[in-house]
């Protein structure tokens, strides 16, 4: 063979059709067999609509907690050991403090980056529990919860419990004076369990409060065993979406045993690679613009010290109000202390509240009696019931979260704290009995009316010939279709049926 | 309008033909939009560009966030505006296949667990009762070190504090406090002396020391002894949560917890008057000795701080 031949087709050729990636493909597929469900896993639709980015803000929350989190171990002491700070830090120099906050202090100003990396893993944990919780509201009101998907609903609801956990635990690690306060909070809370209280206390602290083992312990909970678990559960909540497939809103020739929307490669991840460079963006401009947890300011943690308007992370508000308003309750007999003003609002109702999170899908199964697979989501307006549920959990623990910040708002409004205490009480109390009903009778309305959430459609007016005019409804627009289709009927006895309407109803015909 | 609906209608993924309008690009100018992405990139990459090169001279954070946020986030923004108006605007369908097996191969599998797995256990079952009885004593005696390696024992830890007969009150440099030291109204941490720089002397021990009046001070009935000199002292440790209850209120005598605010009155014992705490505040009872020092008489006669089952 001359070397004439050898031309840029021919080697082109001798690569195969589709070059070097072909090539991999193909050594790849012979021993692992990757071909075909690659192919499937490619073509694997994702349904558009914005709620369903929620989800996706926490997933790259979650990845820029651990990136960023990778970045603070590195800097992190975490040792209760008494050292002298002798750092870039001026206000502080010569103060003795504990390892742990001396190496946050200096990784905020020492170390390059570090004060940017340390805002962005706070701003991050903030937004990712937000995120969480604004991505359970919106599977539980489009009862994406429902069979075949209640396991997905509990790993969720866990991954939840596990980021609150790990979210206190991280506020913990800097040792400052203002997460030291809350160390000890949750040192009173666990010693207020019935019985065991102080043994647990005890065990999990390596003693009385506060001890040089809490800080080594919460470090090694909050980088390895909490995030460890909590990195299964993502790829198992990943898994069990793969495997079970999106919801979708219902919608033109969109049905239960179908998934209408873009394909994975390229589209979708196209779309979604973007979203997390943007969630990543906006986390960095977080950090950069909008200071968050000066931990230099509080100082280091003293036992006998103490700063005014002392407040946890956001995600804990709801517990502080909740220890806040609860009234004295302690009870005394047969030689042993039940601290009810702390074991009920701490322990209890946080169980509860949590407990009933879990239970959801199997409390709905029974009362609906509604056994049958979905993947078509519902409106909202369309379970009433269900909604306004939500919203009487939602309107409970939003007044709890208010209820934390009882002294500023007292001070801010210059009203005396009993009343701004009696208000909170009273609010938390009838709050969710106002949001229920408020909640149901908007959605049963919504449900009831023909066309609400719809645009209005246009009468067309023509003129007969013999002068007459006569109005017809012009026909929907395209985006509309989508809502004439019902979801998922379900018995008439669990939700309200809307009333019978002409059928001509939402037209206006105009009589002359 | 028809031709509208038919691009509207979700196809299959497979066996589209090329020209096929799902396949083709939502955006109606793809050019000017491929410009506009292009201008968004290019922002992108010089933002990411710029951060490196502040991150190299040591800028303040505040710019290295905002080119690395302000980078990350143009470049997502293309990304996305990529995906969703120049890449195939679809919308395309892929069914949905039950995951339920067929009853025969549901009934085969529990067949396998029952009858196989059954069957051993019931022709074994003293093995697989000391089996059984194996592992879980294993599961239980494996909690032991779990548990009880992790901390001491509370025994009476809870129910004592470092003042005793005579300790002298110091302030947190160590100073002993002296009957002159304190004008009436004003208040001091102090602890048992030798404890003020230790952990167990910060978060146990602290105290707070007021003096009320110039005369003894009595709070209580039977504590007619307890402050001389005006002298009184409470356990700093609030009963609800063991914050430190730091905030005094001179004009309505009463020390304040600023972590859920229950409000102690200094005068009756430190009663309770506002909020979630259930107790008063331990007084601790005070002496003035020849050299005009403040000592303790004794310890507190009941558990500082919040309460727990063992608290009688």
């Amino acid at each position: 063979m001359s070397d004439a031949l050898v031309t840029k087709r021919s080697r082109k050729q001798a690569k195969g059709r589709y070059g070097v990636i072909g090539k991999a493909v193909d050594e790849l597929d012979e021993r692992l067999g990757v071909a075909k469900g690659g192919r499937g896993f490619l073509d694997k639709i994702f349904p558009d609509h914005w709620s369903f980015m929620l989800g996706e803000i926490a997933l790259y929350s979650f990845v820029i907690l651990l990136a960023t989190g990778v970045f603070l171990s590195f800097y992190y002491i975490p040792s209760s050991a008494i050292v002298t700070y002798h750092g870039s830090y001026l206000p502080l120099d010569g103060q003795s403090m504990t390892a742990s906050f001396a190496s946050t202090v200096n990784l905020s100003f020492a170390v390059r980056a570090g004060l940017l990396m340390r805002q962005m893993h706070h701003w991050a944990a903030d937004i990712f529990i937000g995120s969480m919780v604004v991505h359970m509201a919106r599977v539980f009101f489009t009862g994406a919860f429902r069979k075949p998907r209640e396991l997905n609903w509990t790993v969720g609801v866990t991954l939840l419990t596990l980021a609150i956990v790990n979210g206190f635990l991280g506020y913990s690690l800097p040792d400052d004076l203002v997460s030291g306060t809350g160390i000890r909070i949750a040192y009173s809370i666990i010693l207020s369990v019935p019985v065991v209280g102080t043994y647990l206390a005890f065990f999990i602290f390596g003693g009385n409060f506060p001890g040089t083992a809490v800080i080594p312990r919460f470090f090694i909970l909050h980088v390895l065993i909490v995030p460890g678990i909590m990195l299964a559960l993502v790829v198992a909540h990943m898994v069990l979406m793969v495997r079970q497939k999106h919801t979708q809103f219902p919608g033109e020739g969109k049905t239960e045993s179908n998934v209408v929307g873009s394909p994975l490669f390229p589209v979708f991840l196209a779309k979604t690679t973007g979203f997390m460079l943007i969630v990543t963006g906006v986390t960095a401009l977080l950090g950069a613009f909008a200071q968050i947890n000066p931990i230099w300011q509080f100082g280091p943690y003293d036992a006998a010290r103490i700063s005014y308007a002392v407040q946890p992370d956001w995600y804990m508000g709801f517990l502080d109000g909740a220890l806040r308003i609860f009234p004295s309750w302690s009870f005394h007999s047969f030689g042993h202390t039940i601290p009810f003003e702390v074991t009920i609002p701490a322990v209890i109702f946080p169980g509860l509240v949590f407990g009933l999170a879990y239970a959801w899908p199997a409390i709905e199964r029974r009362v609906t009696k509604d056994n049958a697979m979905h993947n078509l989501l519902d409106r909202p307006s369309s379970r009433p019931k269900r909604t306004a549920a939500g919203a009487a959990v939602l309107a409970a623990m939003s007044m709890l979260f208010i209820a934390s910040s009882t002294d500023v708002i007292a001070n801010f409004f210059h009203v005396s704290l009993n009343t701004v205490l009696w208000s909170m009480r009273v609010l938390v109390l009838i709050s969710p009995f106002v949001a229920y009903p408020i909640a149901y009778k908007i959605a049963s309305e919504m449900n009831a009316t023909r066309g609400a959430g719809r645009r209005k459609t246009v009468n067309v007016v023509t003129r007969t010939e013999e002068g007459e005019y006569v109005a017809t409804p012009a026909p929907a627009y395209a985006d509309d279709v989508a809502h004439d289709l019902a979801p998922t009927p379900v018995p008439d006895f669990i939700e309200v049926t809307p009333p019978e309407q002409p059928p001509s109803d939402g037209v206006r015909t105009i009589d002359r | 309008m028809s031709d509208q609906h038919e691009r509207r209608t979700p196809v299959s993924l497979t066996g589209l033909r090329e020209d096929d309008p799902h396949l083709q690009p939502a955006a109606r100018n793809p050019r000017l939009v491929e410009r506009v992405i292009a201008l968004t990139f290019l922002l992108g990459l010089a933002l990411v560009v710029g951060f490196g090169a502040s991150y190299w001279v040591n800028a303040t954070p505040w710019i290295l966030g905002a080119t690395l946020g302000g980078g990350l986030f143009f470049l997502g923004v293309g990304l996305v505006a990529w995906g969703k108006y120049l890449m195939a605007r679809g919308p395309f369908v892929e069914e949905r296949h039950t995951l339920a097996s067929s009853e025969a191969d549901r009934e085969a599998f529990v067949a396998a667990i029952v009858e196989r797995g059954g069957g051993v256990v019931k022709r074994r079952k003293v093995l697989g009762g000391l089996l059984g009885g194996g592992l879980g004593a294993f599961g239980i005696v494996a909690l032991f070190p779990l548990l009880r390696s992790l901390g001491p024992l509370p025994k009476g830890t809870l129910f004592h504090t470092d003042w005793r007969a005579g300790s002298y009150a110091v302030d947190q440099t160590g100073r002993r406090i002296h009957v002159t030291d304190l004008a009436v109204g004003s208040i001091v941490t102090v602890f048992p002396e030798g404890t003020q720089n230790t952990d167990r002397g910060q978060a146990v021990d602290q105290t707070v020391l007021i003096r009320l009046s110039n005369e003894n001070f009595t709070t209580q009935k039977g504590r007619e002894s307890w402050g001389p000199m005006g002298y009184i002292a409470y356990s700093k440790l609030c009963t609800h949560l063991g914050c430190p209850v730091g905030l005094y209120e001179q004009q309505l005598q009463l020390l304040v917890c600023p972590c859920h605010q229950s409000m102690f009155n200094v005068n009756n014992g430190a009663i309770p008057e506002f909020g979630p705490a259930p107790r008063p505040l331990p007084q601790l009872p005070l002496y003035i000795d020849a050299a005009g020092y403040i000592r303790s008489q004794s310890d507190y006669n009941q558990p500082v701080g919040p309460g727990f089952w063992e608290r009688s």
